[in-house]
């Protein structure tokens, strides 16, 4: 019986957005790592090629974190205690990009400084020739404080400054604009919130091809179903030609998922969870996967093994 | 294919009588077009016709169940491609897979393990649905007996050949198993073999055109419940043909509206992800290859999430709740009725052995957090639940525990329930435990 295979045949498609600069282009990247450029929903390969693959971002710290994980703890060893060892560990594990997620205070207490800011990034940058993300702690005024000196000290880079907010982004989006870098765009689960950041930022100045959207997501078993539609709404909507909800994605399973109960915990948590670590990471693996299926282009992770996972399984989606 | 108006009133005696309370027949068809008004309205219509209006209103994807004394198992009847654009209905059965090679014990020692197997989340208790067994050279009619001497939950029979599952079905009289493996080869035996035994079909094939031959062929022959197996060699073509398959049966390509069974193999936790990607993209069964409580947990999980509808966050009543019984001395907490936000929280307090009220407010089932951004979960609210359940005439020491993301309500809190003390407690519910201990 003859089928007519139905081919979505989309007007708009996702912009394509470059991260890192090699030598040449100004940076001191080995490598860059561009996203976006689909015309078709996620891995519709029968419709269009996917010209760029997902990639994994491994999130990495300025210090030890306090509240990690013993599970992740176990799993970086002493290069917790270094953001260049852990970045460079990060990359032999398999990330494409690093991410730097500043926190708010240092070991004893007092909040983090903008030289200890910039050493971190200067470590990371000296350690590795990968694409670097930096985000600030989330908090307003500390964000601000780190970002610009972090942003100035990286000139031409090409690095992605997070996070934009509706209520934080003219600081970090001009910063970005005059030392050459990206932001990232965080709306709260909503398209219309999304697509307004985007447009905020862009009125400012800031070229489109130079902004990543983080749509927000929610760990499996806390809100995942919400950021999984709202990326694929997000989604339709750009293949559909709106302009301004173009932007590739990126999310943060690693963080959402290591925050519930089912990573964190191994002891006093009912039988029926399994073991331990195997369940921390399926964890992780699952989030991010749903997630790639909706339409993530940059995962955020944190345990290697998640990441070996979750390589593993873009590699299969990417195949034709 | 859904029918037009014009398409219905070819089927319509045409005569105008209005017994069905239109003036025309033509009216009548444009509102069953609308699914405004029901067929039954005309006395008129043909038996004929009236075959043709059904089949055109059946679901484009065919609902399929498997039912056995211990359960029952529904997929199909999907609307959507995308879940927001309303719902999907029939979260997926999950099956765990035995092979009659592993020997009637080990199959007994797993699928007594697999069945004894619980998870609450958000109050609901989930299970495995059923088992697959699988006829890889084995003694069959052993491994049947041995899964059934263990569970009562639905089968998925699988093998090369009818002649290879016949001689079991004598063991499952009276229920309704799906039959695994027909192809181009062995359909006509395999689908005897599933009308004889009542149970449904799952056909094998990576090509469209060939499945729908099949399909039709099968469907000749009286067996109305289909599956289809992809046999993919990879995710990608997978989803390619799942999404394929999806559109076709949404467009009533009815040769292929059936549901997708999948099975989920591979190592180092590539059946989590194979499972998973089947979850989020259509599949109507999925078969797990081995059972594992930190596999089955988070796939159960994402399966309840997948498939909650969007339009209703799942709640809990508000209300005052008693855990490990209180009395006037213990603590009161107060949260939201968003069922995740709920049990976090009921769970922690629960199992720190402590006594303790939990005033849950009408928050329109949302989290601490949303809750709090859209403006239904602040002091006035909180102070209003707490008044509403009388919750002073419960407790000796008027003493309140916020939620510690919202910190910034105490201020607020404080002016309207002036003489209550109000307390922050931690952000995230793990650290609940210790806090009562230490704080409270
Ligand atoms: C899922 C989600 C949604 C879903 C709603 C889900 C629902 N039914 O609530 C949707 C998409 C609808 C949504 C909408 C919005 N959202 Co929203 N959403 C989330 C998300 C991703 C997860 C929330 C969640 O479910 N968490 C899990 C539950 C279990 O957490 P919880 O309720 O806080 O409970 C924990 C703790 O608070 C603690 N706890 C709970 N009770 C108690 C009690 C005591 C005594 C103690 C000690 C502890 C405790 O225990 C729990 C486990 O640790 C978060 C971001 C994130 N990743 O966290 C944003 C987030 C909460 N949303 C946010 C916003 C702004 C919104 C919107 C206002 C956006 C908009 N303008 O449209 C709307 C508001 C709703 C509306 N107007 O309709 C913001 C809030 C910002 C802020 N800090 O002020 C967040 C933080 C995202 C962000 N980073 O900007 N959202
Ligand atoms: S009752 Fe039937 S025949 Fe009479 S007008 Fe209505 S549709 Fe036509």
């Amino acid at each position: 019986m003859p089928v007519e295979i139905p081919k979505d045949k989309w007007p708009g498609k996702i912009r394509a957005v470059t991260l890192g600069a090699i030598a040449a282009e100004g940076g001191t990247r080995v490598k860059t790592v561009t996203v976006g450029g689909q015309a078709s929903l996620p891995f519709m390969h029968f419709e269009t090629l996917m010209p760029n693959k997902p990639v994994i971002a491994i999130e990495v710290k300025d210090r030890k974190p306090d509240d990690w994980s013993k599970l992740l703890e176990e799993a970086w060893g002493d290069a917790l205690n270094d953001p260049g060892a852990w970045a460079k560990a990060a990359e032999v594990a398999g990330a494409d990009i690093i991410m730097l997620a500043l926190s708010v205070t240092g070991a004893d207490g007092k909040p983090t400084t903008p030289e200890v800011a910039v050493a971190a990034v200067k470590a990371i940058l000296g350690a590795t020739g990968l694409p670097v993300i930096v985000n600030g702690p989330g908090q307003v005024d500390l964000d601000n404080e780190l970002l610009v000196p972090v942003s100035e000290a990286t000139k031409g880079e090409r690095i992605v400054l997070g996070v934009c907010e509706d209520k934080n982004y003219r600081t970090i989006v001009a910063t970005a604009m005059a030392n050459g870098h990206l932001v990232t765009a965080r709306a709260p689960m909503d398209v219309n919130l999304s697509k307004q950041l985007n447009i905020l930022i862009s009125d400012m100045g800031m070229p489109a091809d130079r902004i990543i959207m983080d749509p927000t997501t929610g760990a499996l078993g806390y809100g995942i179903e919400y950021g999984f539609s709202v990326m694929e709404r997000l989604r339709l909507a750009a293949l559909q030609g709106d302009a301004m909800t173009q932007q590739p994605m990126i999310v943060t399973p690693g963080f959402e998922a290591w925050k519930t109960k089912e990573s964190k915990v191994g002891e006093g948590v009912p039988a029926s969870w399994g073991d331990w670590k195997e369940r921390a990471i399926n964890w992780e693996t699952l989030t991010a996967i749903t997630l790639v299926e909706s339409g993530a282009d940059i995962l955020v992770l944190r345990h290697p093994e998640s990441v070996k996972r979750v390589k593993a399984a873009i590699e299969e989606l990417v195949t034709v | 294919m859904a029918l037009t108006g014009i398409q219905i009133y070819k089927l319509l005696p045409q005569t105008n009588c209005k017994e069905c309370g239109f003036p025309t027949c033509l009216a009548f068809a444009m509102k069953l077009a609308a699914k405004q008004a029901e067929l039954t309205a005309c006395p008129y219509v043909t038996d004929n016709s009236k075959k043709q209006l059904e089949e055109s209103s059946a679901p484009p994807i065919r609902l399929v169940t498997l039912k056995a004394a211990g359960g029952e198992v529904k997929a199909g009847n999907e609307t959507v491609l995308f879940r927001h654009e309303k719902t999907f209905y029939n979260r997926p059965g999950i099956f765990v897979q035995v092979k009659a090679s592993e020997g009637a014990d080990a199959i007994k020692a797993k699928v007594s393990a697999a069945d004894a197997y619980s998870v609450n989340y958000v109050g609901i208790d989930l299970a495995v649905d059923g088992y697959a067994v699988i006829a890889d050279g084995g003694d069959f009619g052993a491994a049947v007996q041995a899964v059934r001497a263990v569970s009562k939950r639905p089968l998925i029979l699988s093998g090369k050949s009818a002649a290879d599952l016949d001689p079991v079905l004598a063991i499952l009289a009276g229920e309704k198993p799906m039959i695994h493996g027909a192809d181009a080869t062995n359909w006509d035996a395999m689908a005897d073999l599933a009308k004889k035994a009542g149970a449904s079909l799952a056909l094998v094939g990576d090509n469209l055109e060939a499945l729908a031959d099949l399909t039709e062929k099968i469907k000749g022959k009286g067996v109305e419940e289909i599956a289809l197996d992809f046999k993919a060699p990879g995710m990608s073509q997978h989803l390619a043909l799942s999404t394929q398959v999806r559109r076709l049966a949404l467009k009533n390509f009815r040769a292929l509206g059936f549901p997708i069974i999948s099975f989920a193999d591979g190592d180092n936790g590539r059946d989590a992800v194979f499972a998973a990607h089947a979850i989020a993209k259509y599949s109507g069964f999925i078969v797990l290859p081995r059972f594992a409580p930190e596999l089955l947990y988070p796939l159960l999980v994402l399966r309840q999430n997948i498939y909650t509808d969007p339009q209703k966050p799942i709640q809990v009543q508000p209300g005052i709740y008693e855990i490990n019984h209180p009395t006037a001395e213990s603590p009161v907490l107060v949260t939201t009725n968003f069922s995740i936000t709920y049990f976090s929280v009921a769970n922690e307090v629960e199992g720190s052995g402590q006594p303790a009220w939990l005033v849950v407010c009408d928050a329109e089932g949302m989290s601490v957090l949303t809750a709090w951004a859209a403006g239904k979960f602040d002091a006035e609210r909180i102070a209003k639940s707490i008044k509403e359940f009388d919750v002073a005439s419960k407790v000796s020491k008027r003493r309140v525990v916020l939620p510690g993301h919202v910190a910034v309500l105490s201020g607020e809190l404080e002016a309207e329930l002036p003489d209550w003390e109000i307390k922050v407690g931690p952000r995230e519910a793990v650290d609940i435990p210790s806090f009562m201990k230490q704080a409270l």
